[in-house]
Formats: C-alpha cells, structure tokens, sequence
C-alpha cells in the first residue's frame, strides 16, 4: 500500500488544526500491510476531535490487529476546509496512521452513533473514491460496512452499506475477517461473498432484503429475498465483558479531543427501563466487570498514559457493584499522588450518587449534572425514571453541603402523553433546587438543559409520534416565560429544527436512501453541528422523494403496524414493548429486572446468556430509581407499582386526546451525563 | 526546584499547537514519574512556564520549558528519562537547573535565529531584496494582531538577514529581535514583496544576554548538534 503524506504534508500548512491528521496517538499501531490479511479501515464519520475517544473503534481496532489473519487501521471525516483541498488535490480520504487511500484497504467500517452524521457517511465512501451505492461497487472496492446504536434501524443508509453488524462487535468482527479471508483466497465474486457473510449471526446485509410497500405507500414487510439470509438478524452478545479487557493500550491523542481522560468501561447494558432510552434497551442485559479487573485496567491505564483523570463509563455508574470501593481505591492510590480525578458519567439521582461524587471532591471538582429527565412524577412513572422529588432534593442538599455550588439538571420535554402541567413541573423543581441551595450559598445557581425527544427504534417510545418543531418550540417558550424571574435558573435548550430530521432518520425507511444522498450531493456534510445544519435542504429533498417529514417523524404508529426494522432485532420481543408501552400509558412503572424477578424482555432468554453483576442488591440511599425509599437490609426492591393516586386515564386515550400526533423531535436522553464540552453546541 | 529544559520540534509533530504541546509535556512528566510541583487551589495544574510560542508547522532546535520539582531530581538524565516518554519528534536535549530570581523564559530571551529553506525563488533574487530590506531606515507594514490591523516598523526587529544558495530555491538566515514587538514569519516573507515564495521553517536558536554576552538559555550539548546537522 502507498501513503499520501508526501502530497498531504503541504495541504496541512493551510488548514485549521492540522494535527488532526498527522496520528501519532500514543498506543496507536500501524500494522505492516499486505499478504493475505483482511485489511478494516474503521471510520468515525465525525471529526477527529469527537471520534477519536470512540471507545467501540479503538476496541475493534484493538482486536483485529492482534488477529494475524487481520490488521486495522482509523480513519475520521476530515473538516470541510482539508476536504476541499484534498478533492482538489486530487487526494483520498486516507488512515491517520499511515496515511494510506481508503479505497486500498478491504473494508471500510463506519461507526454509527448519531443519525446526523449519516450524510457523512457517504461523503467518506466518496472520498475514499468509492461508489456510494452497494449496487454499483465491484471486485476493486472495499466492502463498506457499518455497527454502533444507530444500526438498530440502519433502513435509510440500507442502499449505501454491504453489511451492518447489529450489537456487540468485538466476536463478529473476527468473523467477518475469516470469511473475507476465505473469500479473497478463492477470487469468487461479490455476491458470493455477501451471502456468506448473511449466514453470520448478527450480520445483516442489506441487499438481500426488499421492502415491500402497499399501494397507499406503507411499509408491508420487509423479507430476504435469498434462501441463505434468516428472517430476522439477531443482534450479536457478548456474554461475560471479563473477557474483553480491552481497549488494553487506550489511545491518548497528541491533540486535545472530547473526554480527552482515561476511560474504563465498566458495566455494558443497563436494565434501569427507562422508556425513552435506546442504549439502555438495545445493550442489555448487564454485564459487569469484575471490580478486580476494573482496578487493573486503571492502574495500568493511569501508568501508561500519564491522564490524570479516568472516566468509570457505562449508562449509570452508580449502579455498579462495589462503586465505592473502586472508586475509593483510586483517590487513595500513592501513585496518583492526590492528583487524579474520577470522573462519572451518566449518574443517578440520590444521595447516594452524591456521596460518591463528595468521596472524589478531594482531586478538581466541576458542576454536578442530575438528569431527572421529566418534571412530575406522573411524566416520570410513563418514562419509567422512578425518581422521586425527594430523591432529587436529598441530592441536591447533599451536593450543597459538600460544596458543590453549580448544579446541571437534565430534562426531556415533548414525551408521550406530557401536557402543559407536565412541562411547567420542570420549573417548579428548578424552583426548589435553587431554594434548597439559599440555606448554603448566597446565589446559588442552576442550569436547566432542555432537549426535545425524538422517540427511537427498538423502544417502548418506538410507536409514538414525536412533537413537532413548533409544539416543542412552544413548550420551550412556555419554560422560558415562567422561568424570566428567576435569576437562579439558567434555561437552555436544544435547537427543535435538528430534533426533527434526528426523528425523521431514526424511525424513517429505506426510502430515505434518496434523501440522505440528496442533502450530502448538496453539500450537507457535518449535521451534527448547528453552523452546517440546514433544515430547508433536508425539507427540499425529503419532498422531491415524494415524503414528508411528518409521516416517519410526529406520526403516531399502531402497534400493529410494520415497522422498518422489524427484520432486525435488538433482543427485546415486540409484545415486550407493547406492554411496556401500555404500561407507559396507565403511569405504571416497571423495576429493575437485575435485583428483581424476570420479565422476559428477550435480551438474556433469547440468547441463553444472564445478567453479569457482582451484587444481588441495590446499594441503598434514596429511592435507586425505584419510586421507594430503599435501605440496605430491605434487599431486593418491590415488584410492578401501581398507578399514582390521582388515577391515571386509560392509557390509549390519554396518548391520542393530549399529544396531537404533532410533536417535537429531540435529543435522546441517555440517563444522567456528566457536563462535557461538546464542541458542536 | 526549577529546570530549564530545552527540546527540540522536528517532523510531523510540527503541526501541534502550542497548548496541545503543553498537555504533552504534562504528561510526559507524570509518565517518568517525575516530582512536579503542582498549583495550589481548586483546580491544580503541573507548574511548568514556556517560553515563545511556536507557530504551527514551524520546527525548532531551541524550545524551552521551565518545570518546577517538588523533590530534587538529577538534572543530568533528565532530557533523556523525558525524551523516552515525548512523542517521536519532540526531544529533549539538555536541561540545567535555574534560580527563580533568573526571571522568566520569556523576559529573558531577547532574539530568535530562524531558518527558512525557501522553494519558489532563487537565491540572487532572494539575497537583492534581503540587502534592500537591510538598507531601508524603516518598513511599514501593516500586521494583525488581537483581530485588529496596525501598522508597525519591522526594521528595528530585523536584525540580521542572510541567503544562501540550495537545492531546489534558497536558504534564508534570520535573526529578529523579540522587542520591541514580535512578528511572525509569514509577516516577514510578506515584507519581501513583490517576491513569492514558500518556506519550510525551524527556529535554530533562542538567545539572551548574560553579564554582556550572548548565550542561550541552554546550550545544544555537541553531540546532539552534531547529530542534527547530519541528518539534516
């Protein structure tokens, strides 16, 4: 293989922040190309800064490159000003180790994790001087393939990929690399190659598949259309995470990227149920790593990289088995020298979490962020987040008194069946925060972020239709009036317009194939960020494809109705979801399966695998979730709560009378979140 | 105690900025398991003092850094315990121990000596518009600094400037003082109008003057020179 540095090295004189290309990440390997090994190209469609800390690509990177029949190397989306230089250079998106075309390797392989960067994808493909189009590519072509979240429904980059890998990647890439191997030694032709790779499980390919559409234009089903290809692609599980220690050697970038810190994954899955969640119902069951394993990979982490501050990552930290110790563990260590911070991500909201987060107050302290998500209690039963007003008190006056003086509090608005009283309770807990933080601070303050809700595949939520830009515009100007008087609470929002196409994307078909081409062949690259994002330009080409955005997006679907990614399953049964999402509707909530009995969402029993967790119960301290006041000797926590007192209206109703099927999009909330700079906002 | 250590910037590492180049250090140091002296207060940083800013892409034999110890450490093996724990292209190549009353890197360091190796014009043509620039009483030029456009002389900050033939265009030898003001390089390749031309660039030396003589902050140990200018 050859490298472009030689005619890159001068274009980098002229843009901004050129070393973004250059690599040199410590722990990075460049693997020797060539012989027989499958060469992966795996691609973040993002720029460097965000894609870099992608933990799922510096996995698979890792694993394939200690595959002799294997090597892999990163490439990321390269900004819009290196992009034009490279096109008129004549030059092709390349690996940022070696330098070397895209189109030399043998697969290109996408992380998926944001449906706003799936214009990106294909300007890569593009770059890389590749058909777009899987129909149109041949023998010299990579194959393009792609895995993350966003393959829980990847219909609208269906025409574009050659394979998708649905769940965990870490077995199914070796896998794939063993057919590929194969396939190459026996020069047989690309169709041969894509029906094998069907016969994987948790492989899904595209084009062995046809939607088939009724008159009216809705979806039927969508069937294979070869006798190798299953009715329905499982997604792929690893069972036991102790035995994916990886990344071993994390990469630390020379240039300062997002979570630029030490990051070590401690559970995967998260049963917490939280209805507007997708990571947390496509990645279950849970699946802890030992506490053991976990110092380990601190302390070698922490020795190697010189960080100074490590991320315990998962969807709710705090409810890691023996958090406490671990975490105690590290500010104790002589080696950190008092100079590490912890950092936890994605917390819950108790005294409890504030504990944990007071233990590592000793290392550099930032603001706390509780993402109660929903401002009543009955929006938070139909959510399934079981946290009280006094689970968020109790934590905010335990953050107050060990010092904390800025608080971040996280919300969703536009969720099912939320009315105006729903969206107003928001203010009113800010309210509260603020007045609880008078007892300690002259002017305390609280940031109230919210974001409008795009309902997401493979979620009780997946049948809703999500509010309209204008509906969620006004509940934003509703808060925002409430809110004018008073000066402790700070309002900020997520802009409604890109909500709308995230919704669009995430629920839409392969008939949105077109319209994804259309917006990158006009230009529309990097949606992910507010200055590149215009919303005319998906309305122009969603229309010219003879669709509305209203039909994938604010429509309310019957739970009968197909759905396009009804021929790819996340694990969870459809009538788990049905009942969960009547259940949402009657304000009933659903407990943790993880210390409770088993309510058969598919996730462990269609796959023969169970939860990995080191403790039988929760640790005490608020309600955990669970809308009761747990204590360490109740043990295991109550079974399915009933309605609320006021009783709640029959369900369907309640969904159809008060959200008119005209709603706003949003962000996806995933649990709580620790404050990060995201430079896209 | 405080060490002045300089370091050199060569190859592709050349495109990192000055602050990711800080973060590097930083981590460097914690990696060698060094005793750094951290700030006091709510968020402690390692206590380490850079000198002038490098641009982006432009290489360096003299860098420094001051660092501040917690602890004693032996000055000697110190570039190389370091250099083994910077990324490729970034090295240290000497280190002394320094009083804090020597005042700051940046006060002390009165003049630069850059190397531009110049593509795109010939060495005659390059070396007739360095005597011109040499024999002007003043060269306005009109320079952007903070977001706004003003108007300065460079001549005083030229101090010495010298061509000479090579391969492929020409090499140019320039010395700028860092006062009144600084200027940049490309200020001072636009000084050189009408001519065009591109220029790779490394900063050869830093300089200060002690009790009358120049000297630099830390001197490139021989060996190391010798080495550079092989490779080179």
């Amino acid at each position: 293989m050859s490298s472009i540095w030689s005619s890159l090295e001068p274009l980098l004189e002229r843009v901004q922040r050129p070393a973004r290309y250059i690599g040199m990440e410590d722990g990075a390997v460049v693997p020797e190309q060539g012989g027989d090994a499958v060469s992966w190209l795996l691609v973040y469609p993002d720029s460097y800064e965000i894609g870099l800390p992608n933990q799922g690509l510096q996995i698979l990177t890792e694993i394939l490159n200690e595959r002799p029949d294997a090597t892999a190397e990163r490439a990321y989306a390269p900004w819009v000003d290196l992009e034009a230089e490279l096109r008129a250079a004549g030059l092709p998106l390349f690996s940022v180790g070696s330098h070397r075309p895209a189109g030399e390797f043998d697969v290109l392989a996408f992380n998926l994790s944001a449906e706003l960067t799936f214009t990106n994808v294909l300007n890569c493909i593009d770059l890389a001087g590749v058909p777009v189009r899987a129909a149109e590519r041949g023998l010299a072509h990579p194959l393009v393939g792609a895995g993350g979240h966003c393959t829980t429904n990847p219909e609208p980059l269906a025409e574009f990929l050659d394979f998708v890998v649905l769940g965990d990647g870490e077995e199914a890439v070796g896998d794939i690399t063993e057919v590929i191997a194969c396939w190459k030694a026996a020069q047989a032709d690309r169709r041969e190659l894509l029906v094998e790779l069907a016969t994987i499980d948790g492989v899904y390919i595209p084009a062995l598949y046809e939607p088939l559409y009724s008159a009216d234009g809705d979806l039927i089903e969508t069937v294979p259309v070869a006798v190798e290809a299953p009715d329905v692609v499982e997604k792929r599980t690893v069972a036991d995470l102790a035995e994916w220690p990886y990344p071993r050697r994390q990469l630390v970038p020379i240039t300062e990227v997002v979570h630029d810190r030490l990051n070590v994954e401690v559970f995967r899955g998260c049963t917490r149920g939280c209805r507007f969640c997708q990571a947390g119902m496509i990645t279950r069951p849970v699946r802890e790593r030992p506490a053991e394993q976990v110092r380990t990979m601190i302390a070698d982490g922490l020795a190697r990289t010189g960080y100074d501050e490590v991320a315990l990552t998962s969807l709710s930290t705090a409810d890691f088995s023996g958090i406490g110790p671990v975490v105690e563990g590290i500010m104790d260590d002589p080696a950190s020298a008092g100079q590490v911070s912890v950092s936890l991500p994605s917390l819950r909201v108790d005294a409890f979490t504030v504990g944990l987060a007071g233990s590592i107050g000793q290392g550099r302290r930032t603001g706390l962020t509780f993402a109660p998500e929903a401002g009543t209690w009955r929006m938070r039963q139909i959510i399934n987040k079981l946290i009280r007003e006094e689970d968020l008190y109790e934590a905010v006056e335990a953050a107050y008194s060990s010092g904390w003086r800025r608080m971040k509090l996280y919300f969703l608005t536009g969720l099912p069946s939320e009315t105006d009283e729903d969206t107003l309770g928001i203010a009113t807990l800010a309210r509260n925060c603020v007045e609880l933080g008078r007892a300690h601070h002259k002017n305390p303050s609280v940031t109230v972020s919210v974001g409008g809700f795009v309902p997401k595949a493979n979620t009780p939520f997946q049948w809703f239709g999500q509010n309209t830009v204008t509906e969620l515009q006004r509940k934003v100007y509703m808060l925002r009036d409430e809110l004018r008087r008073d000066r402790g609470v700070q309002l900020k929002w997520h802009d409604p317009k890109t909500t709308l196409i995230e919704g669009v994307l995430s629920r839409g078909d392969r008939r949105l194939g077109a319209v994804v081409e259309a917006v990158w062949r006009a230009g529309g690259t990097f949606q992910e960020w507010s200055e590149y994002f215009q919303l005319d330009r998906w309305e122009r080409a969603i229309a010219d494809a003879g669709l509305t955005p209203e039909y994938f997006a604010n429509r309310h679907r019957d739970t009968d109705e197909a759905l396009p990614w009804d021929h790819l399953s996340a694990g969870l049964h459809k009538d788990f979801l049905a009942q969960d999402w009547a259940d949402a509707l009657a304000e009933v909530g659903l407990p943790d399966c993880r210390w409770t009995p088993c309510y058969d969402c598919g996730a462990c029993t269609g796959y023969g695998i169970e939860h990995v967790v080191a403790s039988a119960v929760p640790p005490a301290g608020g309600s955990q979730g669970t809308g009761q006041q747990v204590t360490s000797d109740l043990g295991a926590v109550p079974v399915r709560l009933g309605p609320t007192s006021g009783g709640a209206p029959d369900g369907s109703a309640e969904l159809h009378d008060v959200a008119p099927p005209a709603v706003a999009p949003a962000l996806v909330g995933v649990a709580a979140t620790a404050p990060e700079q995201d430079p896209r906002t | 105690m405080r060490v002045r250590l300089r370091y050199t910037v060569t190859g592709k590492i050349r495109f990192l900025g000055h602050r990711d180049v800080a973060r590097v250090w930083e981590r460097a140091l914690r990696r060698a398991g060094l005793p750094v002296a951290y700030s006091e207060g709510f968020s402690p940083r390692p206590k380490l003092h850079f000198g002038l800013a490098l641009s982006v892409g432009h290489e360096s034999l003299a860098e420094y850094v001051d660092v501040d110890f917690a602890g004693p450490v032996d000055v000697a093996v110190l570039p190389l315990a370091l250099s083994a724990h910077l990324p490729v292209g970034i090295e240290a190549v000497g280190a002394i121990a320094v009083q804090r009353s020597e005042g700051s890197l940046q006060s002390v360091v009165d003049a630069c000596t850059w190397q531009l190796r110049c593509t795109g014009v010939s060495a005659d043509a390059l070396a007739q518009q360095a005597a011109e620039l040499m024999s002007a009483s003043a060269l306005e030029a009109t320079v952007t600094r903070k977001g706004k456009a003003v108007t300065w002389d460079l001549r005083p900050i030229i101090v010495s400037l010298d061509v000479s033939p090579d391969t492929g265009g020409a090499l140019l030898d320039v010395e700028l003082a860092t006062s009144p003001r600084g200027i940049r390089i490309p200020e001072l390749v636009a000084a050189f109008a009408p001519l065009e031309f591109e220029a790779r660039v490394t900063r050869i030396h830093q300089w200060t003057t002690v009790e009358g003589s120049r000297t630099e902050p830390v001197p490139m140990p021989p060996q190391i020179s010798h080495a550079l200018e092989r490779a080179s």
